[in-house]
């Protein structure tokens, strides 16, 4: 919740505050939750309440639309272009190994570590690729649903995905290749 | 024909369902015959559901007793 709420407020500790305002919402009004939406959709309704008000009493609130914008920009592939040939008859193509990961140990794909690599991973992107990851991959929310709850164009949503996956991949590559000492 | 390239480009439309039916057809018939980009594709839904596993870790410690705190007391005024 504290990465959703960094979309809106920037800042890790005032969107720590955030996330404990929400639950402190959450405890006082749970008497008044009625069923009509999943309580994961009125408890995220909340934080983008709290969230939306910090940022303005900051005056920190930057449209989400905008930012989305901006990280959406320009021709990314969301993998280096050193990875494939420039020119010539191969151009375009894989000029380095993808090297399959499902031949690694089933174990090896689940330790703290790369838990800890990937979430540094999500942590290191921008705000709005690190809402984006976090709604749809790791929450599981649906596309429109993720558009609606941050005011973001569908296109740009999936562009933020893209890159935002592309840099998770990248890490688990990373992870794997200190691993294996290759 | 599509590039390599091309295929890291699109992989997320291609998941999820944006691409036209040519596209889709240009997209598989390049994956059906290039074993790296079939590799990159592996590896792209492994990170998918590798994230997926990263669930929120519960509420952190030094929250949850501030929440308790606060519903005690809430319970209390009651």
């Amino acid at each position: 919740m504290t990465r959703v709420a960094m979309a809106f407020v920037s800042r890790r500790p005032v969107a720590e505050e955030v996330v404990q305002e929400t639950w402190l919402n959450v405890v006082r009004g749970l008497d008044g939750f009625e069923a009509k939406s999943s309580l994961r959709t009125w408890i995220y309704a909340i934080l983008g309440n709290c969230a939306r008000r910090r940022a303005e009493q900051e005056r920190r609130f930057v449209p989400l639309s905008e930012l989305a914008v901006e990280e959406a920009a320009g021709d990314d592939l969301g993998m280096s272009r050193d990875r494939f040939f420039e020119k010539g008859r191969w151009a375009g193509m894989w000029s380095s190994a993808v090297p399959p990961w499902d031949g690694l140990p089933e174990e090896r794909l689940l330790t703290s570590e790369l838990r800890t690599a990937l979430l540094e991973a999500i942590d290191a992107l921008p705000r709005m690729q690190r809402a984006v990851i976090t709604l749809r991959d790791v929450e599981g929310w649906p596309p429109d649903e993720v558009c609606e709850y941050l005011g973001v164009a569908d296109g740009n949503q999936r562009v933020l995905l893209h890159r935002a996956r592309a840099a998770a991949r990248a890490a688990i590559e990373r992870y794997l290749e200190e691993g294996t000492g290759c | 024909m599509l590039s390599c390239a091309d295929i890291v480009k699109l992989v997320t439309d291609y998941y999820e369902g944006r691409l036209s039916s040519a596209e889709r057809g240009r997209f598989e018939e390049h994956i059906s015959i290039c074993p790296p980009c079939r590799s990159f594709l592996t590896q792209m839904r492994t990170t998918v559901e590798l994230l997926g596993e990263l669930r929120e870790e519960d509420v952190p410690p030094a929250m949850e007793e501030h929440l308790l705190a606060a519903f005690r007391d809430w319970k209390r005024d009651e």
